[in-house]
């Protein structure tokens, strides 16, 4: 942030609010500069890659895809930039990530069935219970090692990440564990895991409201201390952004269809007789991609409105400032990394759902992903500065890379080139551009 | 002043015999010293003569191994920051102790929250008393949604007073307030420390520069190597007699001529 002056005193009422330049203009709204250079950067990717591609990158086919393959990175990504944010990190997610994985399938598929029978109605939520739980006590067990003893995060989790693995493949003697529970399935957004085109709808609806509610209330709050207000412009503007944005997301997504089969299915289901041409029936948002959006906005809802948040923040600004004033930092990053567990079982979840299975393998390498979506998003790894919505954009854009590349068939080595490069050049501007501003 | 209102009422603030040792060494041994309402007691000392020490032991940075803390004549235990804040005693150190990565009322009330009825953060309301307390201390003091880190040092050493007076405090302890700032931030911090007196807070102000001792306080405790030299009204005390407290660890009775001219 610049030294300008963003907060002048309280504006008299019925002022007329001077011409501003664009930056100013930014400001006044109150928009994160850094945030608006990664949706560009974002938009020049998938515009590139639709162009290289010959127009098969922005489809409705492929972004649906796409948000799918990216939920499970993203549900991580934002517990990442907490652990880096309080100048921690965690290795172990992609080994944790296999551990639950293979508890939850064991749970649903070994455990279960022998007292409730197959399919049972509540086997799909006490898997993911328990796998979240296990999860997070997992997180937890390294938090505590990290927080009370001391041992640097780098080096607890190194070793969850060489632990975790081995007792993934222990606890089935590396055996597939296959299949899941019908209901649990739907978590991953397999054929049947969407909400369909109406509900969709709802969402988009909901998000819009959302929107405006958040923008109405804090102009409230502003007024009620007579601080000076977003000229109000800025504030319809902002509104009809954001909605536009959700409806017209929601409304290109709706436009990938259910595969014939399926919706052969769903016009005998609702007793439709199938038309000439086919049936056109929106597949809608899958699962996986709610719950990243849940995710992401209880997450940023966490870091910004309470003190768990705040605290984690002030952690990795100075770590003794923040003792001194009285907070428990011990505690703050025990539940820093039991919030890192919680999330790996809520992705491993959406994973083994997907794949039907879960293998001692999962989740290979994602702790790179992770933690490169967190990095890629503006998280420092100095501490102290990350935000949730950049992690999801990062996770977004990685995803986006890598699908891009699959589209253009591009090789396995290639688009680990590639990533790494972007990565690279992602903090290098970052970098410049924060000493700039400074 | 000390010895009218003692008969009357015990002071606010007495540390009795207190000790801290690191290992084998002995950083405070023996050490008492009081505090009165509206009066500022400084403490000085060469470095390393225990002088932070003696005062984490009543922040609370660093619990005293052995002694008594007392408010207002009732023995107190302060273990944590947060002990000695309900009892009333702030703190501004001499790194001042910043969250550098956020704002100015997010540093104010780091610890202590503004919350609304569901536990959320009351992000307007810390930004109004924030602006409502800088309006007292640093009315030229603006940036209240911007990092601290990217403030000068007046402002930041601002943020850190505000901190520490929001709260109620009665007791103030000020870790070397002059030592980074330039001439204008100094006499404003000077003036502001006058001020606080006048509103009968007790404060302990340790500093390096004998200017600011004898322009602020009402008694200066001496310390050398841990033990405590002796507590003398400034009034009673010259320039030199002080610094041969500092260096040589005589109390005035007991400087001789020789002693004086090995000072100069």
């Amino acid at each position: 942030m610049t030294q300008t002056d963003r907060s002048a005193p309280p504006a008299t009422p019925g002022s007329q609010p001077p011409a501003l330049s664009l930056r100013e203009t930014l400001r006044a709204a109150e928009i994160d500069t850094r945030l608006l250079g990664m949706l560009v950067a974002l938009a020049v990717i998938w515009i590139a890659f639709h162009v290289m591609s010959g127009g098969t990158f922005l489809t409705p086919r492929n972004m649906w895809t796409l948000t799918v393959q990216f939920a499970s990175v993203a549900i991580m990504a934002t517990g990442m930039v907490l652990v880096i944010v309080s100048r921690n990190i965690d290795l172990s997610v992609g080994s944790m990530l296999a551990v639950v994985g293979m508890a939850m399938a064991l749970v649903q598929a070994e455990i279960l069935p022998d007292y409730l029978g197959f399919d049972h109605p509540a086997t799909w939520i006490i898997a993911l219970v328990a796998g979240i739980l296990l999860g997070a006590a997992l997180g937890a067990f390294q938090g505590a090692i990290v927080a009370y003893v001391g041992v640097p995060a780098f080096i607890v989790t190194l070793g969850g990440l060489l632990v975790w693995r081995g007792v993934a493949w222990w606890m089935a003697s590396g055996r597939t564990i296959a299949p899941m529970d019908s209901n649990f399935q739907l978590l991953g957004g397999g054929s049947r895991g969407t909400i369909g085109g109406t509900w969709s709808w709802v969402v988009g609806v909901v998000l819009c409201v959302g929107i405006v509610a958040l923008l109405v209330n804090s102009r409230r709050q502003r007024k009620r201390f007579g601080f000076r207000l977003r000229p109000m412009w800025a504030e319809v503007t902002l509104g009809v952004i954001g909605c536009v944005a959700a409806l017209g997301s929601i409304g290109f997504l709706n436009r990938y269809y259910l595969p014939e089969g399926l919706a052969r299915q769903y016009a005998e289901d609702n007793q439709i007789p199938w038309p000439e041409g086919g049936l056109n029936v929106s597949a809608g948002l899958a699962v996986p991609v709610l719950i990243a959006l849940g995710i992401a906005m209880l997450m940023t809802f966490l870091t910004t409105r309470r003190r768990y948040g705040r605290y984690v923040y002030a952690i990795g600004g100075n770590p003794e400032a923040a003792e001194l004033a009285g907070i428990n930092s011990k505690r703050t990053i025990i539940k820093t990394f039991a919030l890192m567990g919680g999330l790996v079982g809520l992705a491993a979840a959406v994973q083994i759902a997907r794949l039907n299975a879960a293998v001692s393998g999962l989740g290979q390498l994602t702790e790179l992903y992770v933690i490169a979506a967190a990095v890629i998003g503006g998280t420092s790894l100095a501490g102290g500065i990350g935000s949730i919505p950049g992690a999801v954009l990062g996770a977004l854009l990685m995803q986006s890379l890598q699908s891009g590349m699959v589209l253009m068939n591009v090789d396995a080595p290639m688009q680990n080139i590639v990533v790494g490069i972007v990565l690279v050049i992602a903090v290098t501007l970052d970098t410049v551009y924060r000493r700039r501003s400074r | 002043m000390a010895d009218e209102t003692s008969t009357v009422r015990p002071p606010l603030v007495e540390l009795r015999d207190m000790h801290v040792a690191f290992g084998g060494v002995k950083a405070v041994d023996g050490v008492t010293v009081d505090l009165f309402p509206g009066e500022v007691v400084a403490l000085v000392g060469g470095n390393g003569a225990g002088k932070t020490t003696l005062i984490k032991s009543l922040s609370g940075a660093h619990p005293a191994d052995a002694g008594q803390i007392l408010i207002e004549g009732q023995p107190v235990t302060i273990h944590t920051p947060r002990d000695a804040k309900s009892l009333g005693v702030e703190t501004i150190y001499q790194t001042l102790a910043l969250a550098d990565n956020v704002d100015a009322p997010s540093n104010v009330f780091l610890g202590r929250e503004l919350t609304t009825r569901w536990g959320n953060l009351d992000s307007s309301a810390m930004e109004d008393a924030t602006r409502k307390l800088m309006a007292r201390l640093n009315p030229k003091f603006e940036n209240f949604i911007v990092p601290v880190q990217s403030l000068s040092g007046g402002q930041r050493q601002s943020v850190a007073i505000a901190r520490a007076v929001h709260f109620n405090a009665r007791v103030l302890i000020m870790d070397e307030p002059t030592a980074a700032l330039g001439p204008a931030e100094t006499e404003q911090v000077r003036e502001l420390i006058r001020q606080l007196q006048r509103e009968g807070l007790g404060i302990f102000l340790i500093s390096h520069d004998i200017h600011d001792v004898f322009d602020l306080a009402d008694r200066i405790s001496v310390m050398l190597q841990g033990k405590l030299v002796g507590t003398v009204n400034k009034d009673d005390v010259t320039v030199d007699e002080v610094l041969a407290m500092i260096i040589l660890g005589k109390r005035p009775g007991e400087v001789t001529i020789e002693d004086i001219a090995e000072l100069h």
